[in-house]
């Protein structure tokens, strides 16, 4: 898989018609599970009422938040240790997306929390506050490699910065699970993975894997632009030396 | 082969360099001071309710305090080209790092530890806690210095990069600002004393190497 | 390290941004030997010597050096509040090294301001403060960006009997340099 894609032009050519298609089927498989969602899934009263609905954008939100800070620290891993340059470019697009995900996970869990808590936000509960965390870890990313001045200098701060982040989340959402443990908030969303009825839990993973293949696409695009962009760098370097 | 010589000056070199700045040292003081100050203006005055909070607000001011001057611990050091040469010494970098950090909280962070049971009184804080209290803030202060090390590490090379520091090491500071609050309380302070010393154990384990990669970086 | 050189690098190559610095680059230092490098701005002579300084990892290549260095770059690596005294005494203890910081800073010509702290300094005083490290600790390669910036006749004069001195011990020097300094007797590396 990661030797596919460690070659430049392979990765190009490849995702010059895999992410229009990832694109394709991720929105297919997003509209349906809202689709699902929406109208077929009977509400449920005591996750809220038709409010519950949201859980079909928020869960998944919240697996991909997840999993891309994980995705930007592996990219950063692979990088420090290979310097692959693909993988630098896979960090820097992931982390924009990522934090996207973070920012509608914490949306979504706000317009959900406001009838069933009765407040938009509530400090107490550690799933809210680790992702809000994340989302932090995200944005730091994102300004301390705009703040270096060369693209090698942006690619090693930051993939100091994501593995130190990567190393302190287990520590992080430790602490912030014993804190809301001791401050005994309502849970609202408690989600008992498949003990779910089906008809709750197929549109929620079709969803999820229809937000992954999203995901993909979008971080195939971003780092398509960025091959781009060097490309360009390389050409107007080119003009230099020659000029 | 890596003597302590160096190490040794250069926690020698931190600690007069802070002083040489004139007040640069007294500059967290004031702001943790200050900040503390704030608190009765906008919160109230009321006893019960500085009391309630009290501690929850030092473990707040301290955090802030200890980034104020962490813009230039690096950032000088890159500027006048000591970086260079402590990054050719045979002695490890991640060593002279540590001995940069822990001499800047020496000059610092101590004194607003030593701070804490004076504002604690005026926060109406009980008395007889106070100086207990003084371990957990030693120990999280430490660690808001070692974190607050490795972004001030990595924007060294930043102009005006103190925000930026800020932003970076904040999330960093989570599980300390947990563990020291849950430490004040009453009750719990056993358990989770210890769970704060080890997050400063874990920063002391972390951050010496990832500052010193930062530091590399910067003089590249 | 073998064969007596103090410093072998092979295939040396550098990048900035997108551009390639120079390639395939091969460098002896032979002890006794000085190399100037020349080259006009740009062309990575401050890039060459901090690889070899180990202060930046080459984008391809490698540098062996036989034995420690010393190192200065284009900043004087003074601190603002330092006299000289407590300068050259703070890097005598950092490298362990039983020298006389006065003693030195005499033989740099700067007796005069040595307690007088480095921001008051001129530029030439501080240069000489910077130089005077060489001569705190005994190393047999010397790595010099532009040594001679700043310093007046006397200083030059100073600087290149130094030179003489540590080639005649057996030492080596890479030196970026504009001018004619040490043409005459020196190997040139043209980037």
């Amino acid at each position: 898989m990661i030797s596919i894609f460690a070659n430049p032009h392979r990765f190009m050519k490849l995702s010059r018609w895999l992410a229009p298609a990832c694109l394709a089927v991720g929105v297919a498989l997003i509209a349906w599970s809202v689709w699902q969602a929406l109208w077929i899934v009977p509400q449920d009263d005591y996750q809220g009422g038709d409010i519950m609905r949201a859980l079909f954008i928020h869960v998944p939100s919240a697996w991909l938040a997840m999993g891309s800070y994980m995705g930007l620290a592996l990219a950063s891993f692979v990088w420090f240790i290979w310097r692959h340059e693909l993988a630098d470019m896979a960090a820097k697009s992931v982390a924009p997306i990522g934090a996207g995900y973070t920012a509608m996970c914490l949306a979504t869990g706000s317009i959900w929390g406001k009838p069933t808590w009765g407040t938009w936000w509530l400090w107490d509960d550690a799933r809210m506050m680790s992702v809000l965390l994340m989302f932090f870890l995200f944005l730091g990313y994102m300004a301390l490699r705009a703040a270096m001045d060369t693209r090698q200098k942006a690619a090693r701060a930051g993939a100091i910065l994501a593995m130190v982040g990567a190393v302190n989340v287990p520590l992080i959402k430790f602490s912030v699970d014993i804190w809301a443990s001791i401050h005994q908030g309502p849970s609202v969303m408690r989600m008992d993975g498949p003990s779910m009825p089906a008809v709750y839990l197929t549109p929620l993973l079709i969803g999820a894997l229809g937000h992954l293949i999203f995901f993909a696409s979008l971080t195939m695009t971003l780092m398509r632009a960025e091959v781009w962009r060097r490309r360009g760098d390389v050409i107007m370097a080119r003009k230099l030396a020659g000029g | 082969m890596s003597s302590p010589a160096p190490i040794r000056a250069a926690f020698r070199q931190a600690i007069a360099e802070a002083w040489a700045g004139g007040a640069g040292a007294l500059l967290p003081i004031g702001f943790f001071a200050g900040a503390a100050m704030l608190v009765p203006f906008t919160v109230g005055s009321e006893a019960d309710q500085l009391a309630a909070i009290g501690t929850g607000v030092l473990w707040v001011a301290l955090a802030l305090a200890s980034l104020v001057s962490m813009e230039r611990l690096f950032q000088a050091d890159l500027e006048d080209g000591t970086l260079e040469l402590w990054a050719q010494e045979d002695c490890p970098l991640f060593l002279v790092a540590a001995a940069k950090i822990l001499a800047h909280w020496t000059v610092s962070g101590l004194p607003l530890v030593l701070l804490t049971p004076l504002i604690g009184l005026t926060l109406q804080l009980p008395a007889e806690q106070l100086l207990p209290a003084m371990l957990a803030y030693g120990l999280g202060g430490l660690a808001f210095f070692l974190w607050g090390g490795v972004a001030g590490a990595l924007a060294a090379s930043v102009p005006r990069g103190g925000l930026l520091i800020a932003l970076l090491a904040l999330p960093l500071f989570i599980p300390t600002a947990i563990f020291g609050a849950l430490a004040a309380e009453p009750g719990t302070v056993g358990p989770n004393l210890l769970f704060l010393a080890a997050t400063t154990l874990f920063a002391l384990a972390i951050a010496p190497f990832a500052a010193s990669a930062a530091l590399r970086l910067a003089v590249d | 390290m073998t064969d007596g050189l103090l410093i072998e690098a092979d295939g040396l190559g550098a990048v900035r941004g997108e551009r390639i610095l120079f390639s395939g680059l091969h460098l002896s230092l032979r002890p006794g030997e000085a190399i100037v490098l020349r080259g006009p701005n740009g062309s990575g002579k401050s890039t060459l010597l901090r690889l070899l300084a180990g202060l930046t990892a080459p984008a391809v290549g490698e540098v062996q050096p036989s034995g420690p260095h010393h190192w200065l770059g284009h900043r004087d690596g003074l601190k603002p509040y330092e006299t000289p005294r407590q300068h050259l005494r703070h890097w005598a203890r950092a490298w362990g090294s039983e020298a006389d910081p006065e003693a030195v800073a005499t033989e740099m010509g700067l007796s005069r301001p040595i307690d007088v702290p480095a921001r008051l300094l001129s530029a030439g005083q501080r240069r000489r403060t910077a130089l005077a490290r060489l001569l705190l600790d005994e190393r047999p390669i010397w790595l010099l960006d532009e040594p001679f910036t700043a310093l007046d006749t006397n200083g030059r004069d100073l600087l290149t009997s130094l030179f003489v001195e540590h080639r005649r011990k057996g030492g080596g020097i890479i030196a970026a340099l504009h001018g004619d300094a040490l043409s005459e007797t020196s190997r040139e590396v043209v980037l």
